[in-house]
């Protein structure tokens, strides 16, 4: 038998520790591999979602070391529940919501309808649509903040050139009628590449025989596309819209940037909401409850979405 | 004199003693602004006194709060010398987050009699006006006018502005002239620029919009509660000057302001005005020395004047802040020689001229310093007419709901004054009820 570092390895192991090992089951050696990711799980996850929820029924505010935490039961959430303020931001976050969904992906889809084409510079042009969805959010918010600039804002200057009114007669982000618009564009204009990414791996998924079959049939262009495109991505275009919803339920750092919740409240989403409790007002306990509804509220609508993505997806 | 003899040899002598133990590296946590630098600069002199290594933590102002109270609330250790800003010391004396300098003033010979008595009352004591002191005035800040003196001064636009207003044009001394001034320059055209009136405070998201519209209230008769009950409120903070106070505040932003100008602070204000888009900004005094060197409005081109006057007297917001010593630090002995060596009057004196405003009487106090700088005088007319908002533990509770009341009202355009005033009177009752302070 040849001297091999794998010989000599075996050789030099302690005959003890070769049994120790050996005597362990496959069960136990994995369990030993995925011990540390469950700690970790349960150490940054688990664990705050727990006592999250215990916190929601206090009266805890962490500003406050020196005062006696009081078990309140429900009453944090009835007054969320019952308190105007929350149904404004739910209102302004499914405004947002329905609209950044809806526009991504109708021109999202076209997009990747269009790109999918075999053209020259095919690729090149999938790289630039998708260059704004790898900027921080943080630049694109100031970025636009510019752009949104009544006297020097490329974007008033644009819609002034196209409809001649004056550029700095309107502000989009100091507007009531406007400033949800504004936060929409931007979302649009950043996270549209995201859904025409997913729309395009969703046709060029489907085979070309079938288009072949149908074009033997003498099917349309037009009825290829409702019985054969549409219903081959739908599961894709479901996928995206639930990345997009679950991603915008909790949108903050883009509306901070641009309009700070106002003006007034008009743009104030639920998580600005949430974190003007947690981290500005310290009522933690309350803000605790509001988390926890927000949470039920993503993780039913998502189950419950996901479901019926299943189901498209069987058929 | 006396004293401050006194304080310089026991400062000079605790530094010298603790250098001689043991050499610490100390942290001074502050918002990310101009006197923050002139600190650095300045306290490469502790550093050079005492051997400590002074080490900076300057997180900008829209992010302050929230990061360093969070620093706080946790026990954080990243702060041994915390430059708080005025509202947080009665949540952070109550909550243990600060040291009571008392015996440390007596034992230094640090008198509080010695700084300027609105500092004293705004950045150290609590509860409010007793002796209890939480931190050290460090620096006085106050919001004023910055205008263009360039403009004011051409003998095309004085005619004009006395043909259509009837008096000189001039720095403003009623916020009535103020606005006549911002609503003389809104839109017109300046050496080939369309310029804005004034550039005020409007920003919702942390504390502007309130640090700004304050000014105005104040000088129509708005007051925090009754002279026998602070937090009596009820028809007091939604008296008719109040609300008169908040109408002309709206009327300034829909006369006289910059289109946009929606969510400013202090930093879009600076920017505006040294861009040339503005006749006057709203600003904490803090900037002064950087306008004054700015290239392009600074020296001769630029003036500064008080908030103005109204019908129901002159004030002027408070700024600034207090040095304290965090109580979590492990080097609270050398944090207090910092505020030891901070105190004395040269270095304090050395503080104004780096940039810095001092609160130290002996410093203001001066024959030449209302000489020293070109906003000088202003400095101290302002700092004589301060008034400040909540300092109470829950001042976070109280300043939500004035910002979200009074920006829905003039931003967004909701409602009436009276309207949002008696909203801001139910908020806060709510919150006076919750903290127990009345039934």
């Amino acid at each position: 038998m040849s001297d091999t570092p794998i010989m000599r390895l075996a050789k030099a192991t302690p005959p003890g520790i070769g049994r120790r090992v050996g005597g362990l089951s496959d069960r136990a050696i994995a369990w030993i591999f995925v011990a540390p990711s469950i700690a970790l799980l349960l150490a940054v996850n688990i664990f705050p979602l727990i006592w999250t929820i215990r916190l929601s029924f206090t009266n805890f505010r962490v500003n406050r070391p020196n005062r006696d935490v009081e078990w309140i039961g429900l009453e944090n959430y009835r007054d969320i529940l019952t308190d105007s303020d929350t149904w404004l931001s739910t209102q302004a976050t499914a405004h947002f919501l329905f609209w950044t969904i809806a526009l991504q992906v109708l021109i999202g889809f076209t997009m990747a309808y269009l790109i999918n084409k075999k053209f020259r510079g095919n690729d090149m042009w999938t790289t630039i649509i998708v260059f704004p969805m790898m900027l921080s959010p943080a630049v694109v918010g100031n970025f636009w903040t510019f752009l949104y600039q009544p006297q020097i804002g490329l974007f008033n200057y644009v819609v002034g050139f196209l409809t001649g009114a004056d550029p700095s007669s309107f502000s989009m982000i100091g507007d009531v009628a406007l400033a949800p618009w504004a936060i929409i564009i931007v979302d649009t204009w950043m996270w549209t590449p995201f859904v025409m990414l997913i729309c395009l791996a969703g046709l060029r998924s489907i085979p070309d025989s079938i288009y072949e079959a149908a074009e033997c049939d003498r099917a349309s262009k037009w009825r290829q596309f409702w019985t054969i495109t549409i219903p081959m991505i739908l599961p894709f275009l479901m996928l995206a819209v639930l990345f997009r919803g679950i991603e915008n339920f909790k949108m903050f750092d883009l509306v901070v940037q641009l309009t700070g919740g106002g003006p007034g409240s008009t743009t104030e989403v639920t998580s600005i909401n949430l974190k003007r409790e947690a981290f500005e007002r310290w009522r933690t306990g309350y803000a605790s409850a509001y988390a926890v509804i927000l949470f039920v509220t993503v993780f039913g609508l998502a189950s419950i979405y996901v479901k019926a993505l299943n189901k498209v997806k069987d058929r | 004199m006396k004293r401050n003899l006194t304080l310089t040899v026991a400062s000079a002598a605790l530094i010298a003693g603790a250098s001689a133990v043991q050499a610490e590296d100390l942290t001074l946590c502050w918002a990310a602004w101009d006197p923050a630098n002139a600190l650095v600069e300045l306290s490469r002199d502790f550093e050079e006194q005492s051997g400590h290594n002074m080490s900076f933590e300057f997180v900008p102002w829209p992010n302050f709060a929230d990061r360093m109270l969070n620093e706080l609330n946790s026990g954080g250790q990243l702060c041994d010398l915390m430059i708080g800003d005025s509202q947080w010391i009665g949540g952070s004396a109550e909550s243990g987050h600060y040291v009571q300098l008392n015996d440390f003033f007596d034992e230094q010979g640090i008198s509080m009699g010695d700084f300027i008595p609105a500092t004293v009352r705004g950045y150290s004591e609590w509860p409010k006006g007793t002796p209890n002191y939480w931190a050290l005035p460090a620096f006085g800040d106050v919001v004023g006018w910055t205008y263009r003196r360039d403009w004011f001064e051409r003998p095309e636009l004085q005619e004009e502005f006395m043909a259509t207003y009837g008096y000189e044009l001039a720095a403003p001394e009623t916020l009535a002239q103020l606005r006549d001034i911002a609503a003389f320059f809104q839109g017109r055209e300046i050496d080939g620029t369309t310029v804005y009136g004034a550039a005020i405070y409007t920003e919702r998201g942390s504390e502007g919009i309130t640090m700004g519209v304050t000014n105005a209230l104040y000088n129509y008769g708005f007051t925090y509660g009754s002279a026998e009950n602070p937090y009596e409120i009820e028809g007091i903070v939604n008296s008719d000057g109040a609300v008169a106070g908040l109408e002309f505040y709206r009327d300034l932003y829909d006369c006289c302001t910059p289109p946009g100008s929606s969510d400013w602070y202090m930093s879009e204000n600076i920017d505006a005005y040294r861009s040339g888009q503005v006749a006057m900004q709203m600003n904490f005094a803090f900037i002064w020395p950087g306008v004054n060197a700015d290239p392009n409005v600074g020296g001769d081109r630029s003036g500064y004047f008080p908030n103005p006057a109204g019908p129901g007297g002159q004030y002027a917001q408070l700024g600034g802040q207090g040095i304290s010593v965090v109580s979590y630090s492990e080097n609270q002995d050398a944090a207090l020689e910092y505020i030891a060596w901070f105190a004395q009057p040269e270095v304090q004196a050395s503080w104004w001229e780096a940039g810095g405003y001092s609160a130290l009487r002996a410093v203001v106090e001066d024959p030449g310093f209302a000489d020293s700088q070109p906003y000088a005088q202003t400095f101290l007319d302002s700092m004589a007419i301060v008034q400040d908002f909540w300092a109470e533990p829950a001042y976070a509770d109280l300043l939500l709901a004035m910002q979200d009341r009074v920006h829905s009202y003039v931003v967004a355009g909701e409602g009436t004054a009276q309207e949002a005033l008696d909203g801001l009177v139910e908020d806060w009752i709510e919150v006076f009820e919750d903290e127990g302070l009345i039934d």
